[in-house]
């Protein structure tokens, strides 16, 4: 201490001093970032899986994503994107893309899920990222109401409270969530795809996400009390059914209550 | 059928004695000699009043049995009904108590949809009504009032059904009350304060819900029960207008008594719209408010729109852009007191189209009557071809108001065809001011065109399609002349002619009087004369010579 005391006018005191202070905030933005990280890949794929699925990449994603999956002007690296994200986009069929355009859509799938997962094993080796979601969080054994209320105040804005879908600016859009897959769901929630943001463990936690989508597998499943739905859209298709079904019934039945007398 | 006073009257049976007891003290039959009489001549436009006036009843039918179950407080509590996805989520007591009709009160969900079916039908068949109202002409004198009334009556109508959509307090609803509120505080100067009056406090406050509840169900409905007498006993005053026709004039009422025949089938229509209303409140689902969630101030859903009769203020709304051309549709004005801010962003789209909707809606009567000078009493329609002008204009309000109506969805319609919201905004940003003059253009012509057609028949007949070839080799097709009857409905309308401004009694043109000569060309100028009796006579003697169309009747 006495040592520590007198060496504290050394001509290179202040720069320790600087390296040291340095060395804490750059260890606590380690410690607090990996905190907030999504779960890194801790599943681990065979040599043969990594193998295939690096061929099925060369031979269907590497035009845009380039060879190494370092990324083009076409398509962004896919480093650290985690097998999470090549489940969801490919097994939703969204990659490979159909054309460039403001987002991905949907259509039919490419692979089989046996596929899919090898190129998702390929691209976990290029670096850490979200993982494949743990089949705890899927089981839609979550609590609903904290589910819905957590899809009101995170999703609604763009899925629409019901996951009827939404507008976005410019052609894009948040798509409907029903016969989305639980997978999927926990998937896009971790990754991020197209302009959706990111819900890391740090935002909603796991269970948190299991209990969105118990949530959104409860309402898919329960039907409509009261009727047709009308799309779920609200007040627009239920003014539009207004004014052309209800009305033109109703002015088929004044012209038959009038046409009878003349 | 009636008592006489001369000879005592004795009914035979004891239903009879009871029912002229009754009649000697009420005057039951001399009301209904009178209103038995009244003649309606039959048409089906003419009755989206009644829809309108059925679906009112039904609405304080269902309404009534909705306020024995409906809780307007906003004391907090925390759900505890059967629906999962909502248990144990904090909520308002009135979103809890709708909830409660939904699931638990027997027949209480059929009851909300059946009120907010016949809300959104009520709504629209005042629009169809005043629309009808409009291009027929049936505002003109001695209706001017009538049609104020009427107007009122919309305004109400939509008053009633803004204050009843908030009252479940779910999330669709309360994000449109923070619209309204976002409207009220745009008002320079007084509009915190009157935000703050209205909510008891800051958005949203514990005390919105009760006091819309008192205006749904009383001020409101109060108000247009009154409307509704007026209106009623100004249509008897009048009379029914009626679609002109041979026989047909302003002097008298073609058509069939009230009773029995028109009452029974009025009344029968009731039961007809309550059929259809309970219809679809069975098979098609409105507003699931357990969807929504209960009102909370930070999330907003996607799609949330309005009821579609507050759509054309949504629309506007969406429309209107922040910055114009580099320039802050915002300012901060200083003012001796400090400085208050004018959202024009606000207060322009949500103001500016619905003032100027309103305010040609009451006053296009006067309008036209000082144009036209017109004092006459008017019993017989314009069939809208014939008051080309004035159904251009309608038309150009109606889709002054659907551009917007059109744009409160204009998310739905990006996504539903797959187009940009950017793009369907600057295509509604240029339709709002587009749409409206090429409708009246459109519309103008279409109706001149009609006029026409309609003059063409009446000289010359139908076209039978028959080809007829004359001994002289000359191939010609004959027209079928029409009946009478048919002829009058094309020939027998009033086609005014433009006029001049008229000098006062001192010889001059005022100012005003030269700008109602211009309206007064703006609207006659383009005309087609209907065909004179001579006309007529010249055109059945040379029927079979068809020369081509002859120009000389439409003057300009």
């Amino acid at each position: 201490m006495k040592a520590l005391s007198q060496k504290r006018r050394h001509p290179l005191a202040a720069l320790a001093l600087l390296v040291l202070g340095l060395m804490l905030t750059g260890g606590l933005y380690a410690v607090v970032t990996t905190v907030n990280e999504a779960k890194a890949d801790t599943t681990t794929y065979t040599a043969q899986q990594v193998e295939e699925g690096e061929k099925l990449f060369v031979a269907n994603c590497a035009t845009c994503h380039g060879l190494g999956a370092s990324g083009t002007d076409a398509g962004p690296s896919l480093a650290g994107v985690g097998a999470a994200a090549v489940d969801f986009q490919v097994g939703t069929g969204r990659m490979p893309m159909q054309m460039q355009g403001p987002q991905a859509k949907q259509k039919p799938k490419q692979f089989t899920t046996e596929q899919t997962h090898e190129m998702a094993a390929y691209v976990a080796t290029l670096g850490d990222g979200p993982a494949l979601p743990e089949e705890q969080y899927l089981d839609g054994g979550g609590d609903a109401a904290v589910g819905g209320e957590l899809f009101r105040v995170n999703c609604a804005m763009c899925h629409n409270a019901a996951a009827a879908g939404g507008a976005l600016t410019r052609g894009k859009f948040a798509p409907p969530l029903a016969g989305v897959s639980e997978s999927h769901i926990y998937s896009a929630m971790v990754t991020g795809p197209q302009n959706m943001p990111v819900f890391n463990d740090a935002n909603i936690s796991p269970d948190g996400k299991r209990d969105i989508i118990t949530f959104l597998k409860t309402i898919e499943n329960q039907g409509a009390p009261g009727g047709a739905k009308l799309g779920s859209l609200g007040p627009v298709s239920e003014g539009l059914f207004l004014w052309t079904a209800v009305l033109g019934v109703i002015i088929g039945f004044t012209i038959w209550l009038t046409s009878r007398t003349s | 059928m009636s008592t006489t006073t001369e000879t005592p009257f004795q009914a035979k049976t004891s239903t009879g004695r009871i029912t002229d007891f009754v009649d000697q003290r009420v005057g039951g039959s001399g009301i209904l000699r009178e209103f038995g009489r009244k003649v309606f001549p039959d048409h089906w436009s003419f009755m989206f009043g009644e829809v309108a006036l059925y679906s009112f009843v039904i609405l304080l039918l269902s309404g009534t049995f909705l306020t024995f179950f409906f809780d307007p407080s906003m004391a907090e509590t925390h759900y505890a009904g059967p629906y999962v996805p909502l248990k144990g989520v904090e909520m308002s007591v009135a979103y809890d108590s709708t909830l409660r009709i939904s699931f638990e009160v027997r027949g209480g969900l059929f009851m909300r949809q059946v009120h907010h079916w016949s809300a959104l039908l009520f709504v629209a068949s005042v629009s169809v009504h005043m629309l009808r109202v409009f291009f027929t002409g049936a505002f003109r004198k001695p209706r001017e009032l009538n049609w104020v009334v009427g107007g009122v009556l919309l305004i109400l109508s939509l008053a009633a059904g803004f204050t009843g959509y908030s009252l479940p307090d779910d999330l669709l609803s309360g994000n449109g009350l923070r619209i309204i509120d976002g409207v009220v505080k745009a008002v320079p100067i007084v509009g915190t304060y009157i935000s703050f009056f209205l909510f008891g406090g800051e958005f949203p406050g514990t005390a919105i819900i009760g006091r819309l509840y008192m205006m749904h169900i009383m001020l409101v409905p109060a108000l247009i029960l009154l409307m509704v007498a007026i209106h009623l006993f100004m249509v008897v005053v009048h009379k029914h207008t009626q679609y002109p026709g041979p026989g047909r004039n302003d002097r008298n009422v073609v058509g069939y008594p009230l009773g029995p025949v028109y009452a029974a089938k009025a009344g029968g229509f009731f039961f007809i719209v309550f059929g259809v209303i309970a219809f679809i409140s069975a098979f098609f689902q409105i507003n699931p408010v357990w969807n929504y969630g209960p009102y909370d101030p930070s999330p907003v859903s996607a799609g949330t729109q309005p009821d579609w009769y507050i759509g054309f203020v949504d629309g506007a709304l969406r429309l209107m852009p922040g910055w114009l051309f580099n320039i802050p549709m915002e300012w901060n004005i200083p003012l001796p007191w400090g400085t208050n801010t004018l959202s024009f962003n606000v207060l322009g789209p949500a103001l500016i189209p619905a003032g100027i909707i309103f305010m040609l809606l009451f006053t296009y009567p006067w309008i036209e009557r000082w144009v036209t000078r017109d004092d006459r009493e008017h019993h017989v329609l314009d069939r809208p071809r014939n008051a080309p002008t004035r159904t251009a204009i309608g038309v150009a309000g109606f889709i002054f108001y659907c551009v917007m109506w059109a744009a409160a969805s204009s998310d739905l319609i990006a996504t539903h065809f797959e187009v940009s919201l950017n793009d369907v905004t600057y295509w509604l940003r240029a339709l709002f001011f587009i749409g409206p003059i090429l409708g009246f253009i459109v519309t103008k012509r279409v109706a001149l065109a009609l006029q026409r057609k309609d003059r063409e028949i009446a000289l010359h007949g139908r076209e039978t399609g028959r080809i007829v070839r004359l001994p002289h080799g000359e191939f010609q097709e004959i027209h079928a002349q029409l009946d009478d009857y048919k002829r009058y409905k094309l020939v027998g309308y009033e086609s005014p002619v433009p006029e001049e401004g008229i000098p006062n009694e001192n010889g001059i043109v005022t100012r005003k009087e030269k700008l109602r000569g211009k309206l007064s060309g703006f609207f006659f100028e383009d005309r087609v004369a209907p065909a004179t009796p001579a006309e007529l006579e010249a055109g059945h003697h040379h029927e079979a010579v068809e020369a081509g169309d002859d120009d000389k009747a439409i003057t300009h």
